[in-house]
């Protein structure tokens, strides 16, 4: 317990509070309709949405797991840098498109879209409950984050409630502002979290390797430490893992930006512009993701010695040990407020979903703007609440493993959501059933080696389960397309222009 | 009112530079190496990091190839129904 550290991780905390709380009244809007709690009024310029998308995608579980994967394997947890490189090339091709028909047309979710493109409410529930069924474990891992950086202040007590008390705590404030501000609680807070991460990682990679006696002496210790382990890592592939670790990239980032949490964002932009030069922009945090990533190998170097196999706590305990007291206390915050952000645009995304696909479509089909908005913040609760009730109730394995699923799955939207920003070719219901038998053999595939991991061989070639799935249900919605056109069975109709593919707002 | 971006000037052939930075880094044997170190650091990361900048480099080069001027379009902009 250090007293100093928890003054200054105390005092910051307090200050995102406040403007969480103030975030409601910053550009004013309406917050008693669903796309401006939900959307922040679709008004973020280049800026903010900067900070908000690397706020929100670059989350406090990613800066614990990535290093935490290079602590403990080596190499191939690098493969967070190839795909956080490719993945803007792809979203400035691509989501531009996605951004515009949802702003020529009012759409608040991915669902939304594909219902309207093919008039088809069996695609947008398929998209919405994928979606939903990826983003709550992805919650319970940020809480997952903030709990290695509590337990490593010394904050926790002893027994059920003095261990879990603070962490609630947190989460509960997070929840009572994410209910009154919506989107825009985020995205303010965002600022301040990036800023604090900013300052750690550049204090972490200028202090930490100097004391360590430079990177060349960093990888040679890590280079013995990793041969040495149980289960060897080492600090280059191997041969074998090629496939494991382009295809991991490979589908890491064509997923990503399906994620509702991230759709959510890239809809609140006030332009078409502000999605590209973002795109242009944001790989600044890819760079320092890969800083983060070195941060493995230097707790290595350090010689920090995790309790059991909880490699999440390397990086928390490598702070500790390197930093000045005020300065962990600041690390600390930086990484417990890196949660609040995603955790909160996570569960407004959620919210916005149920709200409209589920919601709307199935039990008031009536309802209006106000309606939406007040079931959306409600749901935003209860979202938060089952992800807390998860973590503290069910083993921690059990959240990674879903969130493991949650990639694999929402790749399987893909093709639905991409492939019809393009053409109108695809049949919806070939698409649909492509969906299934993706949705089926991914979370097969990842059954058959236990959930441990998400890296299947097929044919001998070891690969990441997601794209094995991908491929199966493009070929499944291919084929089934050639011959449901053929025999000219209707595919609905299209409500969409294209025009509106390509529009933007007057702003722009 | 939405307003459509036509493309003002530039042609869309230059997307296809977006590709390189998969083929540069989807391909480990080509940067699965330890050497040549730089300040200590392996080939391998500091290849990766070095893509990092450059893809947003090819990024920033492809936006500004390809400017969009938006157009009058006279629909009613539709905020979230």
């Amino acid at each position: 317990m250090n007293t100093t550290a928890i003054v200054v991780f105390l005092v910051l905390f307090a200050f995102v509070t406040v403007l969480g709380f103030y975030a409601s009244s910053w550009r004013r809007g309406d917050l008693s309709v669903l796309h401006e709690w939900g959307l922040a009024g679709r008004q973020l310029g280049t800026f903010i949405t900067w900070f908000l998308l690397g706020g929100d995608l670059y989350t406090a579980y990613t800066f614990v797991a990535v290093p935490a994967l290079v602590f403990g394997a080596g190499a191939l947890g690098f493969f967070a840098v190839p795909y956080t490189i490719i993945v803007y090339p792809f979203v400035f091709a691509v989501l531009p498109r996605l951004w515009s028909v949802a702003h020529a047309k009012g759409y608040i979710t991915a669902a939304d879209y594909v219902k309207a493109r093919f008039e088809s409410r069996g695609l947008a529930l398929a998209v919405a409950v994928t979606g939903i069924l990826a983003t709550m474990p992805y919650i319970a891992l940020q809480l997952v984050g903030m709990q290695a950086v509590l337990q490593v202040l010394g904050i926790t007590g002893t027994g059920f409630l003095g261990r879990d008390l603070p962490l609630i705590i947190a989460f509960a404030i997070l929840a009572v502002y994410t209910y009154t501000s919506g989107l825009r609680a985020p995205a303010l807070v965002a600022v301040v979290k990036d800023t604090l991460i900013y300052i750690t990682i550049i204090a972490a990679v200028i202090l930490i390797p100097a004391h360590l006696g430079g990177f060349g002496h960093i990888f040679a210790l890590s280079q013995a430490h990793l041969k040495s382990l149980p289960k060897p890592g080492s600090t280059l592939l191997a041969p074998k893992a090629y496939a494991a670790y382009a295809t991991l990239a490979l589908g890491s980032a064509v997923a990503l930006f399906f994620y509702p949490h991230a759709l959510t964002a890239v809809f609140s932009t006030s332009s078409r512009q502000v999605v590209r030069r973002n795109a242009a922009f944001l790989p600044l945090y890819s760079l320092m993701l890969g800083f983060i990533a070195l941060l493995g190998y230097m707790a290595i170097a350090a010689g920090v010695h995790v309790p059991g196999t909880d490699t999440n706590l390397a990086v928390p305990l490598l702070f500790q040990k390197e930093f000045a007291p005020w300065f962990f206390g600041l690390a600390s915050a930086a990484i417990l407020i890196g949660a609040l952000v995603p955790a909160a645009i996570m569960s407004i995304a959620a919210a916005n979903l149920f709200t409209r696909n589920i919601y709307k479509e199935y039990f008031a089909p009536g309802a209006t703007p106000q309606q939406e908005a007040g079931v959306a913040k409600v749901v935003s609760l209860v979202v938060k609440l089952g992800a807390l009730v998860f973590v503290l109730g069910i083993p921690l394995q059990f959240s990674i493993y879903l969130q493991t699923l949650g990639g694999i799955w929402i790749l399987q939207t893909v093709p639905m959501i991409v492939g019809s920003l393009y053409t109108r070719w695809f049949h919806r219901s070939a698409l649909l059933l492509g969906w299934l038998v993706g949705m089926v053999v991914g979370t097969a595939m990842a059954a058959s080696v236990q959930f441990k991991s998400s890296l299947v061989a097929v044919f001998g070639v070891l690969g990441y389960a997601g794209i094995w799935a991908l491929i199966l249900n493009l070929a499944v919605v291919v084929v089934l397309t050639l011959a449901l056109n053929a025999a000219r069975v209707h595919n609905g109709v299209d409500a969409t222009a294209d025009a509106d593919y390509e529009a933007d707002s007057v702003t722009a | 009112m939405v307003r459509r971006s036509a493309s003002a000037g530039g042609s869309r052939w230059w997307y296809l530079l977006l590709l390189l930075p998969f083929v540069a880094t989807l391909l480990p044997p080509i940067y699965n190496r330890a050497t040549p170190a730089l300040a200590g650091l392996p080939f391998f990361y500091w290849y990766q990091l070095a893509w990092v900048v450059v893809s947003a480099l090819i990024t920033l080069l492809v936006y500004a190839l390809t400017p969009e001027r938006p157009e009058a379009r006279g629909t009613e902009r539709g905020k979230g129904r």
